[in-house]
């Protein structure tokens, strides 16, 4: 019997070796449920974003966008009153166009996870869901938020609907006060997902943020996932800051990876960073290195307990470890043509690919969820990869992600999204990133290749 | 932590050496290495089996503990019950348990007294991280004593109540371990079953479940009919995350699980490690047989897993279904040493060599891994194993070695040893509280890739 080629294996991970086993056959829908201000908009991007960079193609689709499209102008909560048979005719609507674009995604894009974003409060909405799921062939999954403490849905409130296109030309106190009578309009109607009459249904039920949860039939890896995803993430205010090693040895010589010590100027850095570290006044930081010198020798500097983690380590360079890319150029020079036409999937000869650390980094990223204030001191693939995931940058992005040396990223969870500031903490260091050349064919000459090499020694 | 106070700044860094065995960089000041372990919880953790005879709770208990060794969580587990068995001798009949029975409750309560000795002994005295203290414990009142003596002795607790009326699984419980039970040992099946059923009933009248409004401020899963459904209250660190992934994916639908390595290889024969050359002829012959055994098995639905290494893919290509492939199923990666023969590696890295054998579990091959980072990287292999059900997974000797000693939970100082030998399969059928384990040598022969513990240090 004939044994297959396998030589074009190593560009790439085959279609079937993603870091989430292909056990989803089946597209799955993510359908949110709650009262308006319960997080849902929140937890629908946050797992959007997450399930995209584990390599899950997921997309949101937030019914009150729809709505905005249609109605164009928002005037009051009367819009929402449940007597308003107008407004409900519209709202149906712009559901069901909600519901044919989730089709299209799944069968013209390629889709897996569609997030339904919406109140889905009534029963009868979500019966209408789990048909059409049913009749395409979709599993389904609900996400039901439960929250009856004031001060958070104030919080809420105050956090994401005043920005809201809604409330646009309001005053904080009318946009509250206009909120808080929309919540009321679907209190009445609000039937929770019900744990006897529901039984069948997959669904997990999140109380107060996060305090309690009840998780019922998960059906297959994807949603056993996603529920811990979902038992992880917390809302309590904090930030991380994500800082490169200082200026390593091997950095100066223009060498990539192997396990160097700092350079005078990375020592140098390693003590501005702790002087920054110290100013920022951080309650109860937890610092992680990866199992390499440069990391911990940096983190040794701070003078506070470190934690090191192999799964931190700069991406493996297999049989480039250590080599200029002027070297490979000259002893691999396919490979690096190869490498530059798709920096994110290549994977060196022996050693790794970016999206086999964006797997391996999965349980950071879970943990740093968990966590409060952290300082992960890293490496210049692993913080691309760290900083995707927080900045939803997609795949072709990521590997050049910007990460100059002795710059700390401080990231801070706010709204939906993330504020970044950046700290140049004023120590010279070389320049480390390779934009992508402009010919990245097999065939071209080498000074096109090394076209955009930073300088070294 | 890092409070202003406490903060440090030490302009003359700590020098770095790198441990010899693990290859961890790790300060040293006066050529002592400052030793500090990581571990995953800060104070340890008692979890506490809630739930009527016949729940599943010891099932629960043994699994849980060989899961968080594995994990390398020092764990262990106290089962009351056993106490007991040793207190008493000799098991007449139900109406020991019956709750009027004082003499009875009497030695029944100093059995639990002895018991959280132990697991004070184990916690605070024998660096224990996590104890499992399996026992019915249905009254809020004996919850109320362990949670006391948790709290005196700086201990956190994790409840997990299991609660199943479903007659079937009951019964099936029985029959699967309690008619093997040394308190049955001398009745017959009828009545080792009723006298079970009405010890059932001594506890039924005095159970007191969890209570989601009463027991709101404790940290607890509940689980329902078998994993249908899951409470979870108040997950208080990481370990208990991890402890509430792994009770949320585990089942107990019956099923094989298959393990072999690839079919031998070209590299096997010239008796070098590592690498990724492909099968020998005899490597071939194998993997056709390995079709013939797999087919004759009849096995419902199959899975396959392969490595991403060419030689497993190659043997389940000969199979003729569909597999799957997993980056983290890769071999141990000798870094330096890859490709060599033993007696090569001897010659160039005479004290690696001996390293190695003085601790093969915890050695890492100079810029490799070791046994301990393949259990690390092997994690989510089980977890997904655990969720499957039949599955034949096509490794390689180090990684057959590691999830071999997850399910028969060997030791870390056993696995590297486990005798996985080229061309037999392993059969691993979960039963009753442990596996059953069915070598078959499917009759190509191949070369001896086992290297035994060696006499002299």
């Amino acid at each position: 019997m004939e044994l297959p080629q396998l030589e074009h294996v190593r560009l790439r991970r085959c279609d079937s070796a993603a870091s989430v086993p292909q056990f989803c056959n089946s597209p799955t829908m993510i359908v949110m449920v709650g009262l308006p201000a319960r997080g849902k908009t929140y937890i629908s991007k946050k797992l959007t974003r997450y399930l995209n960079w584990i390599g899950v193609p997921t997309k949101m689709f937030n019914v009150g966008q729809y709505r905005r499209e249609a109605v164009k102008i928002y005037k009051n909560f009367e819009f929402f009153k449940p007597d308003n048979e107008e407004a409900m005719r519209i709202r149906k609507a712009c559901a069901a166009a909600a519901l044919k674009d989730v089709t299209a995604y799944f069968t013209k894009e390629q889709g897996q996870v569609a997030v339904f974003d919406a109140t889905n409060t009534t029963r009868e909405r979500r019966a209408i869901i789990i048909s059409f799921a049913k009749e395409k062939g979709y599993k389904v999954f609900f996400v039901e938020s439960i929250c009856d403490d004031p001060e958070i849905i104030a919080e809420n409130i105050r956090q994401v609907k005043f920005g809201s296109p809604d409330y646009v030309d309001r005053d904080i106190d009318e946009a509250m006060e206009d909120f808080i009578q929309r919540i009321d309009c679907y209190r009445a109607s609000y039937m929770p997902i019900d744990d006897e009459r529901d039984r069948k249904l997959s669904y997990i039920k999140i109380f107060d943020v996060g305090n309690r949860y009840l998780v019922n039939q998960v059906q297959d890896h994807i949603q056993s996932r996603i529920v811990y995803y979902l038992m992880n993430i917390h809302v309590t205010p904090r930030s991380i800051y994500l800082s490169r090693h200082g200026e390593s040895e091997l950095n100066l010589l223009g060498r990539i990876g192997g396990d160097s010590g700092l350079s005078p100027r990375g020592q140098k850095y390693a003590n501005a960073l702790a002087t920054f570290i110290k100013g920022q006044n951080i309650r109860d930081l937890k610092v992680w290195t990866s199992h390499m010198k440069r990391t911990i020798q940096t983190a040794e500097a701070l003078g506070v307990q470190y934690e090191q983690w192999k799964a931190l380590n700069e991406i493996d360079a297999g049989v480039c470890e250590e080599m200029t890319y002027e070297e490979i150029q000259e002893n691999y020079p396919e490979e690096f043509a190869l490498r530059d036409q798709d920096k994110y999937r290549y994977r060196y000869p022996k050693g790794e690919s970016y999206e086999d650390l964006v797997h391996r980094l999965e349980p950071v990223i879970m943990e740093l969820e968990r966590q409060e204030n952290v300082l992960v001191i890293c490496h210049q693939a692993i913080m691309r990869c760290l900083l995707a995931y927080f900045l939803d940058k997609p795949a072709d992005e990521l590997p050049y992600l910007r990460c100059p040396l002795h710059t700390v990223l401080k990231l801070t969870p706010i709204a939906y999204g993330c504020k970044v500031e950046s700290f140049f903490l004023n120590i010279e260091a070389v320049n480390t990133h390779r934009e992508r050349p402009v010919n990245v064919d097999i065939n071209r000459n080498p000074e096109e290749a090394l076209q955009t090499v930073p300088d070294h020694i | 932590m890092l409070d202003n106070e406490d903060f440090m700044l030490e302009s003359s860094p700590r020098e770095l050496t790198q441990n010899p065995l693990r290859k961890i960089w790790m300060p040293c000041k006066n050529g002592h290495i400052a030793q500090r372990r990581v571990c995953m919880t800060n104070c340890p953790t008692l979890i506490v089996t809630v739930g009527l005879p016949a729940r599943g709770k010891t099932y629960i208990s043994k699994k849980l503990t060989r899961y968080l060794n594995w994990i390398g969580v020092p764990t262990k587990e106290f089962n009351v019950g056993q106490y007991r068995r040793e207190c008493l001798k000799i098991y007449k009949s139900f109406e020991f348990f019956r709750p009027d029975n004082e003499e009875g409750l009497k030695i029944r309560r100093q059995c639990a007294m002895a018991a959280l000795n132990d697991v004070r002994q184990y916690l605070s005295v024998e660096g224990g991280q996590v104890a499992v203290f399996d026992a019915t414990n249905t009254t809020r009142e004996r919850r109320g004593t362990i949670i006391k003596f948790a709290e005196q002795n700086g201990f956190k607790v994790f409840f997990v109540e299991s609660v199943c009326e479903d007659p079937d699984v009951i019964a099936q419980n029985i029959v699967q371990v309690k008619l093997g039970s040394p308190d049955y040992i001398h009745c017959n099946t009828e009545e080792a079953i009723e006298d079970f059923m009405k010890r059932i009933k001594c506890y039924e009248s005095s159970y007191q479940p969890l209570d989601e409004v009463l027991d709101r401020d404790l940290s607890y899963i509940k689980i329902m009919d078998v994993g249908r459904r899951y409470l979870v209250n108040r997950v208080l660190d990481h370990i208990q995350s991890r402890i509430v992934y792994y009770l949320m994916n585990i089942h107990i639908t019956p099923r094989s699980i298959y393990l072999c390595r690839h079919g031998e290889s070209d590299l096997n024969i010239k008796g070098r490690i590592g690498g990724d050359s492909g099968l020998s002829a005899r490597g071939t012959e194998f993997a056709k047989s390995l079709r013939k055994f797999i087919q004759d098995q009849n096995i419902k639905d199959l899975k396959v897993w392969t490595s991403q290494m060419k030689r497993t893919i190659q043997t389940a290509e000969c199979l003729g279904v569909p597999y799957e492939q997993w980056k983290s199923l890769n071999e141990i990666d000798a870094g330096v040493c890859e490709e060599m023969m033993y007696e090569e590696i001897q010659e160039h890295y005479p004290l690696e060599f001996a390293l190695r054998d003085q601790d093969k579990y915890r050695y890492r091959y100079p810029k490799g891994e070791s046994y301990e980072d393949l259990v690390q990287r092997l994690e989510p292999v089980i977890m997904e194993l655990e969720r499957q059900e039949n599955i034949l997974v096509v490794c390689h000797q180090a990684v057959m070695r590691c999830l071999l000693a997850y399910f028969l939970d060997k030791t870390a100082d056993e696995l590297p040893y486990l005798k996985c030998p080229l061309h037999t399969v392993l059969k691993l059928t979960p039963m009753a509280y442990g596996c059953k384990v069915e070598s078959v040598y499917l009759g190509v022969d191949a070369v001896n890739t086992h290297r035994d513990r060696p006499e002299r240090m």
